[in-house]
């Protein structure tokens, strides 16, 4: 299985070299190659989110949610796809330590996602390649200051040629190298891997300085996101952070909610200018570009609290606009939606919160979801 | 005809007599001699990096602690009334613009290619002077300009809340279009303008200089190793910089005459404009470093008293690193959106890259094995970056992983791998030229002593700053932040503290550089005794205003 699976990586690693030679061979086609590649990303439904960005008013602050828990729409209840929590939706408290930065730390922050673990599983022995390497030149070093110094070594050698050793130290680096392009190419292409067809879709949008989140699968929701001043700061009417909400700095007043143990289908864009998605607890970053729809699978393995940064310079508040993912079970996250006033991704295309009767079992989609 | 025979002759008969120098103004201003010229070089690199190396002292000093503190005063201090809150995170955009631009630009490429190519490379080939001394000229008084429009850039509008182009070294479009109107922006790409133009006129410079202008016998395998790193470099420039200038042109129509190149709404796209910087700023990165190859290479081999181990390899290395550095700028945009088969292209590219540097690093240590050192200062500083750039080496294989580049992409470790390759390895190259050939050019014996406390309060101080931050860029901390969580306060103020240390080690320089010309003992021809084998060294300290009237014939005896 194992050995099966490396030589498949190490099939594709070879044909992506094979591409590299043919690009160093044919500069024209090193430059058409990445115009290719970008077209399916700036695919057709590139329709710039600026336009209603701005105009569309906050979305339901979310600490109205627990009293606003409408009628649930009317689905198959023995779908736990459709399951909505009682009692509405709470914030989720942040947890010290957990999708965040820790103080003095020394490695990159603990994984949430499956592509992280696998991710850091490389990085972790990528660390001590680096080690060994500088460790080793470190040796060499230090060997030559201690033998060939000019007491220890009056007279120097005149040695200016040894064919093996240099075949040697072109070869092992190579080896090496291709040791650490397998399993790299087999990281890209898992990180590739599209959503199921029918994963919910979230699509962040970066603006000139903050987040908004649509949800187009849930009855266009649209979540704008800002980050939360200290308290002391705030302006009349703003509401100051606590420490439920996260970390100085890194909390925001509303975040993007998603359900948890689900491939999402995450889509950015920018509407003014560049921004980066970026959540390092989930190894998890993607440009925000205007006029492109890039898009990336995003699964968070446990329900919490993840914290990370807008990562490309956009301008005077680049450093101030964090982003929050707030990963729930279904139900609540569902919870979530309906206090949103959003439909559940799947539900009947009634509006859950204006449909008075109880809506037609019948139509409960039995082919829409296998709830993921 | 005869007068012009006459004037020569009579030109001719008084170089016998003594060393014809213009006067002041004629010899500084006008220079068309390459030693003056790097001269000029080398002081305009200094003074750009106090400039650039005092701006990172403040971004330093404002990083200390979370919140900010000190951009306010700053701001003030530049002529901005009451600053809010707004203005002072739009200078700390300038300030980060400002020390890439005038750090890359105005002091490493100056010092390396203007300054030391400009010195030596005529001097180690056996020339008399450049090819075109007047060509030299321009290019040194164009970067000059262009570093003056760029300091120009500060004090103008840059858009609604200060001063100042605020849009990253690398100008991304459309920040550096619609998102930053004011006329710095525009001077800040001019001054890209003109200092790029200088550099393509000095790289045909240097070009037409190797290929024509070697003394008798001096075949390019014999070259030394520093002119080789310089003719590759030449290549790059002449290669790369075009691509930067049509980049930034259209960055200036974008701006003002209403094109879209960059601007999706008229279908442009704003990635493009990272394709084509990065297609010049991938080999940047190269010209910053290859001459500092060429720079420790000379060094090794003379300390060592032994040939450059290797010769043929390490110049081939340098060749090789310059091709491949040219198809793999994209590794510098994993997170823009590309495609699977894109992405794992540029995974494996870079790493190739690692090769040809491997090559380097083990016949630098190869050099040294078996050798005869002598640890005098420019020896030193020659094991520090041997040191120093492989660890920004191991890091960048790190880096060129795709899928591993999605947490760090953008973070504090990208700027302490680049800052390792760079601050510490070019950086560090520099000053081990600087005082393997201080007494070469100004005829007046360093402090050695200095030079060593020099390297060591350096080496602590700039390791201090970068190697914490690669613990920042883990945990997540994005650049170009002048605020952050609480909890990537630790590192950053160890950072703050080493930059202190760094500091202290230029007073230590400045100190030992004034010192040895107002009392430095003169200079002998070949200071460093034996191992110096290059042409530079059979002339007196400092050499002759014109020298080698007579060209020096090269014999079969290895100079490299």
């Amino acid at each position: 299985m194992i050995i099966g699976h490396t030589v498949r990586e190490a099939g594709h690693a070879i044909k992506a070299l094979a591409l590299g030679l043919a690009l160093l061979a044919a500069p024209g086609a090193a430059l058409a190659a990445p115009a290719a590649a970008a077209a399916p990303t700036a695919a057709a439904s590139s329709a710039p989110a600026n336009d209603n960005a701005k105009a569309a008013a906050p979305a339901a602050p979310a600490n109205l949610a627990v009293a606003a828990t409408p009628t649930a729409p009317a689905i198959d209840p023995n779908n736990p796809h459709f399951k909505v929590a009682p009692g509405g939706y709470t914030p989720l408290p942040a947890v010290q330590g957990v999708g965040m930065p820790i103080p003095g730390a020394l490695n990159v922050q603990d994984q949430y996602s499956p592509i992280g673990h696998r991710a850091k599983a490389m990085h972790d022995w990528l660390i001590w390649v680096m080690v060994g390497i500088t460790a080793f030149v470190l040796a060499l070093l230090l060997i030559v200051i201690v033998k060939f110094n000019k007491r220890a070594n009056p007279v120097p050698s005149k040695t200016a040629h040894n064919t093996l050793l240099e075949v040697i130290w072109t070869g092992v680096p190579i080896l090496i190298l291709v040791a650490i392009a397998v399993p790299s190419v087999g990281l890209l292409r898992a990180q590739f891997k599209p959503a199921p067809k029918d994963a919910l879709t979230i699509k962040a949008v970066g603006n000139q300085w903050y987040w908004t989140y649509e949800y187009p699968d849930n009855g266009k929701i649209e979540v704008i996101s800002n980050m939360l001043k200290e308290p002391g700061e705030t302006q009349p009417g703003e509401k100051p952070r606590t420490d439920t909400d996260g970390p100085q700095h890194l909390a925001v007043d509303n975040r993007m909610v998603v359900p948890v143990g689900e491939d999402i289908r995450l889509q950015t864009t920018g509407a003014d200018v560049i921004h980066a998605f970026a959540v390092p607890s989930l190894w998890f970053k993607l440009d925000a570009v205007p006029g492109r729809l890039n898009e990336k699978v995003l699964r968070v393995e446990k329900p919490g609290v993840y914290f990370g940064q807008c990562s490309e310079l956009c301008g005077v508040k680049h450093g101030y606009m964090p982003i929050v993912v707030e990963a729930l079970p279904r139900d609540k996250f569902n919870a979530w939606v309906i206090a949103q006033g959003g439909t559940i991704d799947g539900a009947p295309a009634a509006p859950a919160a204006a449909a008075p009767a109880p809506a037609p079992t019948t139509a409960a989609p039995a082919a829409a979801k296998p709830a993921a | 005809m005869a007068t012009t025979a006459d004037t020569f002759q009579a030109h001719a008969e008084e170089h016998g007599h003594h060393d014809h120098k213009p006067g002041f103004f004629a010899r500084w201003f006008m220079s068309t001699n390459h030693k003056d010229i790097g001269t000029l070089y080398l002081v305009f690199a200094i003074f750009a990096g106090i400039i650039g190396g005092a701006i990172s002292g403040l971004m330093r000093l404002e990083l200390a602690h979370p919140g900010i503190q000190y951009l306010g005063s700053i701001a003030s201090f530049l002529g901005e009334k009451n600053p809010s809150f707004d203005t002072q995170l739009h200078l700390w955009n300038v300030l980060i613009t400002a020390h890439g631009l005038i750090m890359v630009f105005f002091m490493v490429m100056p010092a390396l290619i203007g300054g030391f190519g400009n010195w030596f490379v005529p001097l180690m080939i056996g020339a008399p002077d450049m090819a075109f001394p007047r060509m030299n000229n321009i290019s040194f008084w164009m970067t000059v300009a262009g570093f003056c429009s760029l300091m120009i850039s500060a004090f103008v509008p840059g858009d609604a809340t200060g001063n100042g182009a605020g849009i990253g070294w690398t100008a991304y479009a459309p920040l550096s279009t619609y998102g930053a109107v004011g006329p710095a922006t525009d001077f800040a790409i001019f001054s890209l303008h003109l200092a790029g133009a200088a550099s393509i006129m000095g790289a045909i410079n240097f070009i037409t200089t190797i290929f024509n202008m070697r003394a008798p016998g001096m075949t390019l395998h014999k070259m030394p190793l520093f002119v080789w790193s310089v003719l590759v470099t030449a290549f790059l420039l002449l290669l790369a910089l075009p691509v930067l200038a049509a980049a930034i042109t259209m960055l200036i129509t974008d701006r003002n005459f209403g094109t879209t190149f960059f601007d999706y709404k008229g279908g442009g796209d704003p990635v493009l404009f990272q394709h084509l910087f990065w297609f010049f700023g991938h080999p940047e990165v190269y010209i910053m470093i290859l001459p500092g190859f060429g720079i420790v290479s000379q060094i090794i081999s003379t300390f060592s008293k032994k040939p450059v181990f290797g010769y043929l390899g390490m110049a081939y290395a340098m060749v090789a690193i310059g091709v491949v550095g040219f198809v793999v700028w994209a590794h510098h945009m994993y997170t823009t959106g590309m495609s699977l088969d894109t992405k794992m292209y540029f995974t494996l590219a870079t790493m190739v890259i690692a090769v040809p540097t491997g090559i380097k690093i083990f016949s630098w240590i190869a050099t040294m094995w078996g050798g005869s050192i002598e640890f005098k200062s420019p020896m030193v500083w020659a094991l520090g970056f041997i040191f120093l750039f492989t660890v920004g080496g191991v890091t960048g294989v790190y880096l060129a992983n795709g899928g591993i580049d999605d947490v760090v992409q953008d973070t504090y470790f990208v700027v302490a791998h680049f800052h390792y390759v760079l601050s510490l390895g070019a950086v560090t190259s520099l000053f081990a030229g600087f005082y393997y050939w201080f007494p070469k050019m100004s005829g007046k014996m360093h402090s050695e002593f200095l030079a060593h406390l020099h390297f060591w309060v350096f080496f602590v101080g700039v390791n201090v700053i970068f190697f914490p931050q690669h613990f920042l860029g883990w945990q997540g901390m994005p650049r170009r932040y002048p605020d952050y969580a609480p909890a990537f306060e630790h590192w950053n103020t160890v950072s703050s503290y080493g930059y202190v240390i760094m500091a202290s080690s230029m007073a230590i320089f400045f100190i030992n550089v004034f010192w040895s010309l107002a009392a430095g003992k003169p200079a002998p021809a070949n200071y460093w005794g034996e191992g110096a084998t290059t042409l530079e060294w059979t002339l007196s300290s400092p050499p002759p205003f014109h020298q080698f009237e007579t060209l020096p014939i090269i014999e079969d005896a290895p100079h490299h």
